[in-house]
């Protein structure tokens, strides 16, 4: 059901606030090591310690990665922007204040589009800010133990407007923006490792009604599905709340998947508390148009775009061209196929089936698979110049899987050879012929279905091996007697 | 989300600026710093009279100047992304009032 008619009078408003973590090898302020599963500590520094005196520094690459997301999401990239102090006491910032930007972002006035339920949507970005992240604190009761390998680790905090109107568009905005950073190649997209972290802001209000509701956040959702399960649970409390006279609470929720609920989250800080100010320690980040232009210039052809194209260019279906740009290896595979193949049609067709089966038969990702784009497209090419029968290539394409051999020394090794011979299958017809005398009389006297019947015996004869079409031109033929 | 960028500053009345004990009280908890009602009483008058020397400059008109960051034309200069190795975890636990293991150790937090 949609979510016009499933929430009655009400009208969800959702925005999301997601946090990408930039996959640069040093950290954002400080020249620390990114790999946070290292040693207990043993990626920290005086900087990210927050040691006095110590001085942070930028990380280029960073910048260059956030630069790129906000040209992609179609932002406005300031050419002056300012990193500020967002000043808070938890034991894990261990400065106090995480350094993040604040009344001037580098990136603003974006926006995002994506398809859902047939429609196209669009989502306005509101900006996209570079930040360091927090460290790592795991709860004991009787103390607290921090880790800090994470503190200062880059992040790239994007807002979006509060333009989204229900749980699945919520999620489809969330993987569209997910499917971006990993086309950009700036965030592994590792949710359960907090790569790439989905904050939702929902609040309900009568449907027709200009003014938004309280709004609650949601945190601590690690995967798509939860995002959507969360907002939806967020959004049924909520209207039971107003329904029942009770007044909403601005506050931070978190959502617990075990039991399908948000629950509170005592209060770290009151909202407004941030006391932000220009960090005196970092100058202003200055990029002139050349820069970013080059930035620009660099960019891959972005999800959409790519299946659009897809559509075009290889006359795919709509279904078809999002599925294959999914994942921009998946893309990149299939493009390979339809180079070695010459034939976009099939190449569709035995990546969407064949290899995506077993790929998650074995829970592997494109990259793992034990049959390379070019020798998929090779055995493409084999059955479109005759040589294998489509059925053969079936059991080529498992023997590449098994083995990773090429099609052709499958091919060979095995006398896979398609049979072409017309007298050879004539041979083996005139054998099934004799040897179900019952059926050929029957088929003679009227019993058509029975052709199928041949062909399935010419076939076991010849091991799969003798051409379809042949088979059923040369039986035809034989039977009419 | 961004917050209102005036929205915890102390109000002030030109002449006189006076931070009350209780503007204090809050900014000193937001520090996480214990003071007694004494100290807030005499914080909060010199607090003011740093407040008060401060407001002289609110006398300048600053119409249609633009809020400076930072006072010279310097701009940042950014560190190429090499990761560079230099003290082991150990250096810098072994000034922590308490561990575990590797970990740094705290008075416990509600998350
Ligand atoms: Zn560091």
């Amino acid at each position: 059901m949609s979510s016009e008619t499933r929430f009655g009078a009400y009208e969800p408003v959702i925005g999301i606030e997601i946090h990408v973590q930039l996959q640069t090898k040093s950290k954002m302020f400080c020249t620390d090591s990114t790999a946070f599963a290292s040693g207990d500590n043993e990626c920290v520094c005086e900087v990210c310690t927050g040691m006095p005196g110590a001085l942070p520094t930028v990380n280029r690459t960073a910048i260059e990665y956030a630069v790129k997301t906000g040209l992609a999401l179609g932002c406005t990239i300031r050419e002056k922007s300012v990193f500020s102090r967002k000043q808070y006491f938890y034991p894990d910032l261990p400065k106090g204040y995480q350094i993040s930007q604040f009344d001037l972002p580098l990136c603003e006035n974006g926006r995002v589009e994506f398809f859902h339920d047939g429609k196209k949507k669009s989502i306005e970005i509101i900006r996209a800010h570079v930040e360091e992240d927090a460290g790592k604190s795991t709860h004991q009761g009787d103390c607290s133990l921090i880790n800090l390998n994470r503190a200062s680790v880059p992040l790239l905090e994007i807002v979006s407007g509060p333009d989204l109107r229900g749980p699945e568009e919520a999620a489809e905005y969330a993987r569209t923006v997910h499917k971006m950073v990993q086309y950009l190649e700036i965030c592994d997209g590792n949710l359960e490792e907090g790569s790439f972290r989905c904050d939702c802001n929902v609040s309900v209000r009568k449907r027709g009604d200009p003014k938004f509701g309280t709004r609650v956040e949601i945190k601590n959702i690690n995967s798509f599905r939860f995002v959507e399960k969360a907002i939806e649970y967020e959004i049924l409390r909520q209207i039971d709340a107003v329904e029942s006279g009770e007044k909403i609470r601005q506050e931070t929720r978190l959502y617990d998947p075990d039991k399908n609920r948000t629950f509170a989250m005592r209060s770290k800080e009151e909202a407004h508390d941030y006391r932000y100010f220009p960090d005196p320690d970092l100058l202003p980040l200055v990029l002139n148009k050349p820069e970013i232009e080059a930035l620009r210039a660099k960019l891959p052809e972005m999800p959409l775009a790519r299946a659009a194209r897809f559509q075009a260019e290889y006359k795919l279906p709509e279904y078809d061209s999002q599925v294959l740009t999914a994942e921009k290896d998946l893309a990149d595979y299939f493009e390979k196929v339809v180079r070695a193949s010459g034939n976009a049609k099939a190449a569709s067709n035995w990546v969407m089936t064949e290899l995506l089966r077993e790929l998650n038969d074995s829970k592997k990702t494109v990259n793992q698979s034990p049959i390379s784009a070019e020798h998929l497209g090779e055995m493409i090419a084999l059955i479109d110049k005759g040589t294998i029968s489509g059925k053969i290539a079936k059991t080529v394409f498992a023997e590449m899987w098994t083995s990773g051999k090429a099609p052709e020394l499958i091919v060979k090794e095995k006398g896979l050879v398609q049979i072409t011979d017309t007298s050879a299958i004539e041979k083996s017809i005139d054998e099934v012929l004799a040897a179900n005398p019952k059926e050929l009389a029957d088929y003679r006297g009227g019993k058509e279905k029975l052709f199928g019947f041949f062909v399935g015996q010419v076939m076991k004869a010849t091991k799969g091996q003798a051409s379809p079409d042949l088979v059923n031109q040369l039986l035809k033929a034989k039977l009419k007697g | 989300m961004a917050n209102s960028k005036s929205d915890s500053s102390p109000s002030a009345t030109p002449g006189s600026p006076r931070l009350d004990k209780s503007a204090v009280a809050k900014v000193a908890e937001l520090s996480r710093l214990k003071l007694s009602d004494a100290e807030l009483e005499s914080i909060s008058q010199q607090l003011s009279m740093v407040l008060a020397n401060f407001e002289q400059l609110a006398e300048v008109n600053t119409q249609d100047v633009e809020p400076m960051v930072t006072p010279t034309d310097l701009t940042l200069r950014l560190r190429e992304d090499r990761v560079e190795r230099r003290e082991p975890a150990e250096a810098f636990l072994e000034n922590a009032p308490d561990r575990s293991g590797n970990l740094f150790k705290v008075p416990p937090v509600v998350g």
